[in-house]
């Protein structure tokens, strides 16, 4: 990830070795600036969800199935269908139909879902927490393993725990998760017997844990249901394990080069001269400089693992919002297929559009540009 | 002229300083990525797993040795890998080996139609806005900006569905969310190709926009654009088979790799190989666009190699 070079307010380019002014401006005139970078933040993100809804409206209008007789079924009469058909609002220009979608869906009326009879928004708040914990489980994870293994290989450029890392990425960046996934599922379930197999709980366990938070290791801990938190870790942990690869693999790939690039600053020279050990001058020196670049690495992972969920909870029958959308698709239920990838979509724009702004704000150098 | 003086004298006007023709210049650079590209292992074995998987799928009636992809043996589903079988069948008593060499071409088929068609949108939104500017440029990169915040794998699911299953549709869903990065990678490039001399005279000569943009702006993008498409190409790959395996990419009974992991899902525990087989297959193919891809970006791009 390239930094934009910081350029002094007179427009002279900086000398090399040159120290970097950070505070010309004053304290006023900073937080000026920070809230201009906000507006900013919430214009792109108001535009950008504008232009989502637009594409869901756009396929919802230009499928195939006919959205009335989707409502009234195949056997209503004339009158009833032109009714609904007016009630609908089809009658009018496209223009007008968005308008009143986008109003709909600013109100939270994502429609109503075919398949469980429920309004689409009650439906994915049931459905989120499953996906909340494994995506979460898989994020601490990655950060907890790829962040040291990053930085270790980042120091150690060009032997083998760089290597290491670049075979981790390549075979994240090759492997199909789903196919994984049953792999997995082969090994450790059917042939080893280590963990629980698909599902979240064995069929025993069901409907004990009253739902609180919807994550079940918080309710189950909660509760003091510890046999149950047991059964539930051991379902969780091999869908957890298999997300968490491939956000380590990303994360570590970007720690490194974030590594390799602070390590050849001199600021670091400096400290290794005045005697610094090596390691003290990585995690002391480098390390707190990248820490501002990882958050949005981690939030840009933490994002696409909530994508990424949908054909693993696929493959591990996990009752999460991936698998809610696929499960709708092949009962054509278009409205929770729409419905769902609007949710899941505004969530990963603006977990993105965040861990952008944050990492303008935190960095001194780009917050006065 | 003996042959060895013959190549030294081919080798040094290849490699001369002070090429004396246009002719000479280009082949020049070649020659030089070539070599370069020669030193790293690891992009040389991407470029043979692609040539064996267009090996492959050019031979795929005489790979598969007289079993066809498509023939149901209700008698013998499910066989383990066997020296009739090597791979074993199926839950239709089909040969899986035949499959999977099938399956090449189908995998060769998204990654040619999805690079013809998201390429020349990359290039055209990119080299439009980088070169006429102003208002264009604002609102093309915005609408590039919008699309690039997508959620990639979600929106081409929903595509999908929209548009029915399908292999073309699905291709369709792909290069609708895969498009802006080249645009941005053509925008950036036309920026500073703009800028040049050459252009300005092709200006003052009275070439029309047209013609500056598809013969001086485009051909110079292009390199750069097929170093991205080749490292995207293992993901189009993964989303294909993604598709594939939720039922929205190639319909049955197209040997599809992504659906054939899917097909053998529900005997997973028992009967491994059906689906353990095509998930091999992808990620070979996957793996060897991603060394491809690698190595294709440290020969033509230095700057950001890590």
């Amino acid at each position: 990830m390239a930094v934009a070079v910081p350029t002094p307010p007179d427009g002279s380019k900086l000398e090399e070795g040159q120290a970097t002014q950070f505070s010309t401006l004053s304290p006023g005139q900073r937080a000026a600036g920070t809230f201009k970078r906000f507006g900013l933040f919430l214009a792109t993100l108001v535009i950008t969800f504008v232009g989502l809804t637009a594409i869901t409206f756009f396929i919802g209008r230009f499928i195939p199935v006919d959205p009335v007789l989707a409502v009234v079924g195949d056997h209503a009469n004339h009158d009833v269908y032109e009714k609904t058909r007016l009630a609908m609002g089809l009658d009018r220009s496209i223009p007008v139909q968005y308008l009143l979608y986008l109003k709909k869906v600013l109100s939270g009326d994502l429609g109503e879902s075919v398949m469980t009879s429920k309004p689409v928004l009650s439906d994915l708040l049931a459905f989120f927490p499953a996906t909340f914990e494994l995506a979460t489980l898989a994020t601490i994870i990655g950060v907890l393993v790829g962040v040291p293994v990053g930085v270790w290989a980042g120091a150690s450029k060009g032997r083998w725990p760089d290597h290491l890392v670049r075979v981790i990425g390549l075979f994240g960046y090759s492997t199909p998760v789903f196919w994984m996934g049953l792999v997995a599922l082969f090994i450790f379930y059917g042939k080893l017997g280590w963990v629980g197999g698909t599902g979240r709980l064995d069929v025993g366990y069901d409907d004990i844990v009253s739902p609180v938070t919807g994550v079940l290791l918080i309710d189950s801990a909660m509760q003091g249901q510890w046999e149950i938190f047991r059964n539930a870790l051991s379902h969780l942990i091999l869908p957890g394990l298999i997300l968490a690869y491939f956000s380590l693999a990303y994360i570590a790939r970007m720690t490194r080069s974030f590594m390799i690039e602070q390590l050849s600053q001199e600021y670091v020279t400096a400290a290794l001269v005045k005697g610094r050990s090596f390691w003290g001058a990585v995690w002391h020196h480098a390390f707190p400089n990248i820490m501002v670049p990882l958050i949005t690495v981690i939030g840009l992972s933490y994002a696409s693992l909530l994508e990424g969920a949908v054909l693993t909870e696929t493959v591990f029958a996990w009752p999460g919002l991936g698998r809610y959308i696929t499960q709708s698709l092949f009962n054509a239920d278009m409205n929770a297929v729409l419905g769902g990838t609007l949710v899941v979509g505004a969530v990963f724009i603006g977990i993105n559009a965040f861990s952008d702004f944050l990492y303008k704000v935190v960095d001194p150098r780009l917050r006065n540009s | 002229m003996s042959a060895t003086a013959q190549s030294e004298s081919l080798r040094q006007w290849l490699e001369s300083d002070a090429p004396q023709s246009r002719r000479q210049a280009v082949y020049g650079n070649v020659w030089r990525g070539f070599l370069a590209f020669v030193k790293n292992p690891a992009a040389l074995a991407g470029l043979i797993i692609i040539g064996f998987l267009i090996f492959v799928a050019a031979a795929a009636p005489l790979l598969s040795f007289g079993h066809s992809p498509y023939e149901q043996d209700l008698t013998h589903r499910l066989a383990a890998p066997n020296v009739t079988h090597w791979f074993g069948t199926d839950e239709l008593g089909r040969d899986i080996f035949s499959r999977v060499v099938y399956g090449a071409r189908v995998t060769l088929t998204i990654v040619f139609l999805v690079s013809v068609v998201v390429a020349p949108i990359g290039l055209a939104v990119g080299t439009l806005a980088g070169f006429l500017g102003g208002a264009v440029d604002v609102v093309l990169m915005r609408i590039t900006d919008i699309f690039l915040a997508f959620p990639r794998l979600v929106l081409a699911l929903a595509f999908a569905a929209a548009l029915g299953p399908g292999i073309e549709n699905a291709v369709i869903a792909i290069s609708l969310t895969a498009w802006p990065p080249y645009a941005r990678i053509a925008r950036a490039e036309t920026a500073t190709i703009a800028k040049s001399d050459f252009i300005s005279a092709v200006t003052l000569q009275g070439a029309s926009t047209a013609r500056i943009l598809l013969k001086h702006i485009v051909p110079l993008c292009l390199s750069s654009v097929i170093v991205r498409l080749t490292l995207d190409m293992a993901g189009i790959i993964l989303t294909a088979a993604g598709l594939g395996f939720l039922g929205l990419g190639a319909q049955p009974p197209t040997a599809e790799w992504g659906a054939m992991v899917s097909a053998g899902r529900e005997v997973i525990l028992d009967q491994w190989w059906v689906a353990t087989v095509p998930g091999i297959a992808i990620f070979i193919v996957s793996l060897g666009f991603n060394l491809l891809g690698d190595g294709l970006r440290d020969v033509f791009d230095p700057k950001s190699s890590s």
